[in-house]
């Protein structure tokens, strides 16, 4: 009805470890208003991310309008994220907030190659909230499950996955202690 | 080929009207076997045959052909089925298209679903607020979503009972991760309880509005979106100020815009586990609490067997 053809992507749960590696662009569909997609080592396809983590540092690097950047930080290293005045609610919020805090971003992949050849990947916020350690530690277990349903799923023909393991050579092993050590490092406390 | 040409003459004789099985059978094997007709289309030509010769009228064959069975809304799953159903006129939307005669939302004890009228079903004119049985009607999918169509070959009959609406609850695990335009406080035009913008009613214009609280957001699984509505009772009690308190909020702010920003902080990037009713794409929230767990115990069941996901 209302909604037409468009159907919202899915927020993806990555864990920053794995994040971080990922360097696979790709563009489904033809025209320019066709989403774009970043391949995930575990072979997520993700247009969209949720991740829960503890915002550590921030600085508004604008040089006209505000742009701020943050670094949140999960079990298993750490996001950037960025707030410009195309995300005035999340910029506002992360302008508002004192590190360190627990915050939940839901936002768009962003990658950016340097000068060097390296690829960085970092977030687009669409809104920033400060949450609870309760939810922090729901997003970890959220991840943890999602992450390890994905490298299941690797071990099958889906095209994702063929493609990412192709592409990053997964090594599942790496993968898997990833998890673990994301797990084992919330019993400790 | 004997096969089609049996079954021709048996629905035939049913409606009372004989064919003489050989004549079935010449027929189909000229267009068959003589002039490689594809077997459906061969049977389709000798079955308009004879209705023409015994001067039926073709809709008659086809309806009675289908007596499509009795169902409830929630087990309408498939594409492309024949039903019959028995619901009440929810609501009448505005038509869109003159091929278009009615259309709006039948519910019965189990859930609610769209139909479409076709004009050129001739079918007569159902009432808002009535209950019916629907005969013949066929089930429809687009994104997700079921719909029935009611064309030449279905039927309308009113019934006295009034059906009760229910509705089978639904529930959802996930985090919220959009809170949308259109939540918060807002006003209601007085007329047709439709959220005014900027003051306006799409359908009566500059009115004065009446002030509602409600929140219309979008939860996620990491697999699947689901969109929800929260009405005021349940805004309010999970927001934890009542309508008068959010008029204060915003008259004080001079911008209704912080109310919209005190639910976001409640509800955005946290989890819940939600349950209510389906209506469309969106679950009409009854009840939303925290999704909260034991950490531990999760933890032990995802390092113990960390390949054997829980559902």
């Amino acid at each position: 009805m209302a909604d037409g053809g468009f159907v919202r992507e899915v927020a993806h749960r990555i864990f920053a470890a794995e994040f971080r590696e990922s360097n696979l662009q790709a563009r489904e569909g033809q025209d320019q208003y066709s989403p774009q997609y970043l391949l995930t080592p575990t072979g997520a396809k993700v247009n969209r991310v949720f991740i829960v983590g503890t915002l550590t540092e921030k600085e508004d690097v604008g040089t006209d309008a505000e742009f701020w950047r943050g670094r949140i930080v999960d079990p298993t290293g750490a996001f950037f994220v960025t707030a410009g005045q195309y995300q005035p609610e999340a910029a506002q919020v992360l302008a508002r907030t004192t590190p360190p805090e627990f915050v939940a971003v839901i936002g768009k992949p962003n990658t950016y190659t340097t000068k060097e050849g390296n690829m960085l990947t970092s977030i687009r916020a669409e809104s920033i909230q400060v949450v609870d350690a309760a939810t922090r530690d729901a997003w970890v277990l959220d991840t943890a499950k999602h992450t390890t349903a994905r490298l299941e799923k690797l071990k099958g023909s889906e095209p994702d996955a063929v493609k990412a393991k192709e592409h990053y050579s997964t090594n599942m092993d790496t993968y898997r202690a990833m998890v673990a050590a994301a797990l084992e490092s919330m019993r400790a406390r | 080929m004997s096969d089609i040409a049996t079954k021709i003459e048996a629905r035939f004789s049913e409606m009372g009207v004989k064919v003489k099985p050989s004549e079935i059978e010449t027929r189909l094997d000229q267009l068959i076997n003589k002039f490689k007709v594809p077997p459906e289309e061969a049977r389709r030509n000798v079955i308009n045959y004879f209705l023409k010769q015994h001067n039926i009228p073709k809709s008659e064959f086809f309806a009675m052909q289908r007596d499509s069975p009795q169902v409830k809304i929630s087990e309408i799953r498939e594409d492309g089925k024949w039903v019959a159903l028995r619901g009440k006129v929810i609501q009448l939307w505005e038509t869109n298209h003159e091929s278009v005669s009615q259309v709006g939302l039948l519910g019965d004890e189990t859930g609610t679903i769209k139909f479409t009228k076709w004009t050129k079903a001739g079918l007569p004119q159902v009432e808002e607020g009535k209950s019916y049985q629907f005969k013949n009607v066929i089930t429809s999918e687009w994104q997700g979503q079921f719909s029935v169509k009611l064309n030449r070959t279905s039927e309308i009959v009113g019934i006295e009972e009034d059906i009760e609406v229910g509705s089978t609850p639904v529930e959802f695990r996930g985090a919220v991760v959009d809170v949308q335009n259109g939540s918060g406080l807002i006003k209601r035009c007085p007329e047709c309880n439709r959220a005014l913008v900027k003051g306006a009613c799409g359908e009566h214009g500059k009115v004065e509005g009446i002030y509602d609280l409600r929140v219309k957001a979008v939860m996620d699984d990491g697999e699947k979106v689901q969109d929800i509505l929260l009405n005021r009772e349940i805004t309010e009690s999970m927001i934890g100020i009542t309508l008068e308190e959010a008029k204060e909020m915003a008259t004080e702010a001079l911008d209704q815009a912080v109310v919209l920003d005190l639910i976001k902080s409640k509800l955005v990037g946290r989890y819940f586990v939600v349950s209510g009713a389906k209506l469309d794409r969106f679950i009409l929230i009854e009840t939303i609490r925290q999704d909260v767990r034991s950490v531990d115990e999760e933890i032990k069941k995802l390092l113990d067997a960390p390949l054997a996901m829980e559902a």
